[in-house]
């Protein structure tokens, strides 16, 4: 056990698994001699050389694309895309081709392929560099869509999903990069895709999160457990397949929920979450359950206003304090 | 070309036209749904590459690929029953006509989004230099039309950049869809955008089998010598519509008859008789082989079974991830009623 960052822990399990299998190979803008833009691939390059670790054009279609393709003949790609939001340019390789072409030929081949991306506002980038969009992606039977909340989790599911021989979008959160927490050194640590988890205990209210928003549930959690409140934090960790069981099984007990998410309300996580607590557990249900999610505007540049539209650990504190009737 | 080779090629071409007309039929008969693009007329651009291509290159092409899953050497009954849906289909009746792929003979699809097999392409070949496949090609086959699309410009700058061993071939019918290629593409002669990219290119005529086989023997050779990528354009024409839903009113019947008069198959018959290399008894023996194969073909789709519902679910993932069932695990659906 050490503790480290999410950045580091990231970095780590992708050596770990380029050192155990040499079919992984990573692709995408500025991941070798740069070292990567977030300085997730600092080193690879000089270690694993420019076979393995490939400089690109800025061409995602053609990252992405031709990683699905050498996924096909049983390479294992990770192929990198700066940001979620340059995932647009490559949106028919995500959702026409990787997550169908296995469905579409009868199953006739696997693709091994992971796509990382960094999501998540909050740095002053602008409406177009600022998206937190995962949602979207999680629309598509086929793919994978896993969104770590802790550095623990972040080494195991990246090593999980470079293990699956199933597409998955890993998606990173680039406000959490130096977010510390214990992480195993064991390169075996694989933490299971499609399995959300409790990261803390409580019987008065579920707050559902992913990614950023288990942080700040987790600091919204202390400030209610201070109100004599007890939350259970459940964070999904994999988008698709969404694993409602340990939700359920928390709000069969608390009755009331609220889910967090940094992308926008319409359409979103928290709209499946809540649709699923509903379908699934109605007759437990004490209050409306809250959803904590972004303004609905494209994020504004000035800081004030940016800070203004995202959610914060006091946005789901209220929440948890309305779905309590406190 | 030796005797025996110009009856199987030429048989070839004629099981390929059969099967077009056949799925023709049975299509308006209702029994293929969904889109159809036939390939009629371009059999000598899949018989004349397929012929010469060796088991380790891999294939890869558009939505109007019942000739390439032939010329691959899938069988026709599998394809046909593709074309019917059914669970003995190429794709166990999931992917339809413009989804046949059989990785056992590295033939990776068929693929619907115009352009989007591009970038896949060039991935195929990666794969094949990263493991030191040194001697495998990547065919890569699309239309003019997919010229004009991002994917090709993004596909094509990466090959050259990697040197990717790929044989971009453009299969020019002169149409996309319904618009002429002088009113979609900036140059109509499509090898000049290999230019812009340092790849090497080469025009060359279509209909000729002969002509196709022999160019595209030696620029393999090439590309297994020089390395890769290669752009050839193939000057070709489809006989039919773009689908079978086409009014075709942007073309006139004589420019349909001028073309007819290059029938590929036309053409190859009167060579391999001129050539002496075979009598007409023979080619019309072959021509009755090609109607029995088809017919079989028919006859076995027609009973195969439609694929069994439980299949619905199958190889969405490899992972063993519970089934979702309009929302629901079935778990949850039947712990809750």
């Amino acid at each position: 056990m050490a503790r480290i960052t999410m950045r580091e822990a990231i970095s780590n399990a992708l050596r770990e698994e380029m050192e155990r299998d040499e079919r992984v190979f990573i692709q995408g803008e500025e991941v070798g001699v740069w070292g990567g833009t977030y300085a997730v691939t600092k080193g690879f390059y000089d270690q694993f050389g420019e076979k393995r670790v490939r400089d690109t054009p800025i061409a995602e279609t053609a990252i992405v694309g031709s990683a699905i393709g050498a996924a096909m003949t049983g390479m294992r790609p990770v192929a990198e895309l700066m940001t979620i939001n340059f995932a647009f340019v490559a949106m028919d390789h995500i959702v026409n081709e990787a997550a169908k072409l296995r469905y579409m030929f009868g199953g006739q081949f696997t693709l091994p392929l992971v796509i990382r991306a960094v999501s998540g506002g909050g740095r002053q980038l602008g409406a177009t560099h600022s998206q937190t969009p995962d949602a979207i992606f999680a629309h598509f039977p086929g793919l994978v869509v896993v969104s770590p909340g802790t550095p623990a989790d972040a080494k195991g599911l990246l090593k999980s999903a470079i293990r699956s021989d199933d597409p998955v979008l890993f998606i990173e959160n680039a406000t959490l990069y130096q977010t510390r927490g214990e992480v195993p050194d064991d390169p075996e640590h694989l933490e299971p895709l499609g399995k959300s988890k409790v990261q803390r205990e409580g019987d008065d209210v579920t707050i559902v999160a992913y990614s950023k928003m288990v942080q700040s549930a987790l600091e919204a959690a202390d400030m209610l457990s201070e109100d004599g409140i007890e939350a259970e934090v459940v964070d999904l960790r994999s988008l698709r397949p969404l694993d409602m069981d340990p939700v359920i099984a928390s709000f069969k007990r608390t009755n009331r929920a609220v889910i967090a998410e940094e992308g926008w309300r319409s359409y979103g996580v928290g709209s499946e979450v809540s649709a699923r607590i509903y379908e699934l557990a109605f007759d437990y249900v004490d209050a409306p359950v809250k959803r904590v999610a972004q303004a609905e505007v494209p994020l504004p540049y000035n800081s004030e206003l940016e800070q203004l539209a995202l959610p914060k650990t006091e946005d789901i504190y209220r929440a948890a304090k309305e779905v309590l009737y406190g | 070309m030796e005797k025996k080779d110009a009856l199987a090629l030429f048989q070839e071409m004629v099981v390929i036209r059969l099967l077009e007309e056949t799925a023709a039929e049975l299509y308006q008969q209702g029994k293929i749904g969904g889109f159809l693009h036939l390939y009629i007329g371009q059999e000598a651009v899949c018989a004349g590459i397929g012929s010469v291509r060796q088991p380790q290159d891999r294939i890869i092409t558009s939505y109007r690929d019942h000739g390439w899953a032939i010329s691959a050497g899938l069988d026709p009954k599998v394809v046909m029953a593709e074309l019917l849906g059914k669970v003995d289909g190429c794709s166990k009746g999931k992917g339809g006509s413009m989804h046949m792929a059989d990785v056992d003979k590295n033939f990776w699809g068929g693929h619907a989004i115009v352009g989007a097999h591009l970038p896949l392409a060039a991935g195929l070949a990666l794969g094949d230099v990263y493991q030191g496949n040194d001697d495998a090609i990547t065919l890569c086959m699309f239309g003019e039309g997919a010229t004009n699309i991002g994917f090709f410009h993004e596909a094509l700058n990466l090959s050259k950049v990697w040197n990717l061993p790929v044989l971009w071939v453009c299969e020019n019918n002169r149409y996309g869809m319904g618009t002429v290629v002088e009113r979609a593409s900036a140059v109509s002669e499509i090898r000049q955008k290999a230019e812009g990219y340092g790849i090497r290119n080469e025009r060359i005529e279509g209909m000729d089998v002969v002509d196709v086989r022999n160019n595209v023997s030696r620029i393999l050779e090439d590309i297994r010598k020089n390395g890769g990528p290669f752009l050839l354009e193939i000057m070709t024409y489809r006989y039919r519509g773009h689908s079978m839903g086409d009014p075709e009113r942007y073309r006139d019947k004589d420019e349909v008859k001028r073309w007819e008069e290059e029938d590929p198959i036309g053409k190859f018959r009167k060579y391999i008789l001129k050539e002496k290399l075979a009598t007409e008894k023979e080619l019309a023996e072959k021509e009755e082989e090609a109607e029995k194969i088809i017919s079989e073909a028919v006859e076995f789709a027609q009973s195969s079974p439609n694929p069994a519902k439980e299949t619905l679910f199958d190889d969405i993932y490899v992972a063993d991830f519970p089934v979702e069932y309009r929302g629901y695990t079935l778990e949850h659906e039947s712990e809750e009623r």
